[in-house]
């Protein structure tokens, strides 16, 4: 397939559909609070800069996992709430919705975290975000011109991304 | 919606694209050859070795993880099963046992029987300071150091030297727990 793919990903999963407008917009974070990728398509209001609002979302998902954990009724042993959780402890949240929009978020245990933003309607986003993690093994990590940890700056990923962001509406 | 299972090291295999062993094993040979001509000194070509492994691991975790659907391992013990059984399989097309438990379950021995690398291998006299497959301790190493497990990787037996397999001892030193990034005053 494309020059850095090697192995065939698997069909993309068909995406659940909501009614009206679709993808807003998409974070990737790597384990250090890094934002690897911002893709925006559909985000009228912005009332901080970049930085801020990357910095703004992780801190949400941050919180919003130790909260979560903090809250399972199915484990007994919970550290204090904002102690840091060793790896494959607690659980973490799949999406959260409100009036105007959902967040379906994907955490791998190597800590890369997968944000899409999109209608409230849509149905449950873990398979795309998945493929999409796929899509990021496929073009980024393959690519011998990535410098880990830093920021994608690839072409082919992006519109790789901007394809399959569309095929979600 | 059910979790999808993880998939076996097999099932992974089989639909993943591979090369050629041959075109793999030489060409990993070449890599050798070529470091022991520039650097001249063999512990130095070990150095080099565990580096680009490491270089590889912290990227291959990536593919392992998307790949295989395995999410997150209990223990040390499992993780060190899912390399035997998983990570060995899918990228080397052999799996290894786990042995030699220490009792506080942080240490224990991976034992290769089949090296895909060494086909061919013969070490001369010059070389016998050289762990040849130095590069597979840095990818594991690499590897669960991206998912927060700190390790040591040594060989304890290497069949170029005359051993009856290849044996990598991984030392568990900590587990780093996952902490907020930003300073409070950013």
């Amino acid at each position: 397939m494309q020059f850095f793919g090697g192995s065939e990903i698997s069909p993309a999963p068909s995406a659940p559909t909501g009614s009206g407008n679709n993808a807003h917009m998409m974070y990737i974070f790597n384990r250090n609070g890094v934002c690897l990728l911002y893709r925006e398509w559909n985000r009228p209001l912005r009332t901080l800069n970049a930085q801020q609002d990357h910095k703004l979302m992780f801190g949400l998902l941050f919180s919003l996992k130790s909260f979560t954990a903090k809250m399972d009724p199915t484990s007994v042993e919970k550290g204090n709430l904002g102690v840091p959780q060793l790896p494959g402890q607690g659980c973490s949240f799949h999406s959260f919705r409100t009036n105007t929009y959902k967040l379906s978020f994907m955490e791998s245990p190597s800590g890369i975290k997968i944000i899409l933003v999109t209608h409230p309607k849509t149905g449950d986003l873990q398979e795309p975000l998945k493929y999409v993690y796929n899509l990021y093994v496929e073009y980024v990590v393959k690519n011998p011109l990535y410098v880990p940890g830093t920021p994608i700056r690839c072409d082919l990923f992006n519109t790789a991304l901007d394809q399959y962001a569309r095929s979600l509406a | 919606m059910a979790p999808v299972a993880p998939r076996s090291g097999d099932a992974v295999f089989a639909n993943i694209e591979r090369v050629n062993a041959e075109l793999f094993t030489l060409t990993y040979g070449a890599i050798v050859r070529q470091l022991l001509t520039d650097l001249e000194e063999v512990e130095e070509v070990n150095k080099q070795l565990d580096q680009m492994g490491y270089n590889i691991g912290i990227r291959l975790i990536d593919e392992f993880l998307a790949k295989s659907n395995i999410s997150r391992c209990v223990d040390f013990k499992e993780t060190a099963e899912v390399i035997a059984k998983v990570g060995f399989k899918m990228f080397l097309g052999v799996s290894a046992s786990v042995t030699n438990w220490e009792a506080d379950g942080t240490c224990c021995s991976l034992v290769l029987e089949d090296n895909p690398l060494v086909d061919f291998v013969e070490l001369p006299d010059t070389c016998q300071g050289l762990y040849y497959c130095n590069i597979l301790s840095g990818v594991i190493r690499g590897a669960l150091e991206m998912v927060s497990m700190k390790t040591e990787v040594t060989w304890v037996r290497d069949m170029l030297r005359g051993d009856d397999a290849y044996e990598l001892r991984v030392k568990l030193l900590k587990q780093v727990p996952e902490e907020y990034p930003y300073k409070d005053d950013e």
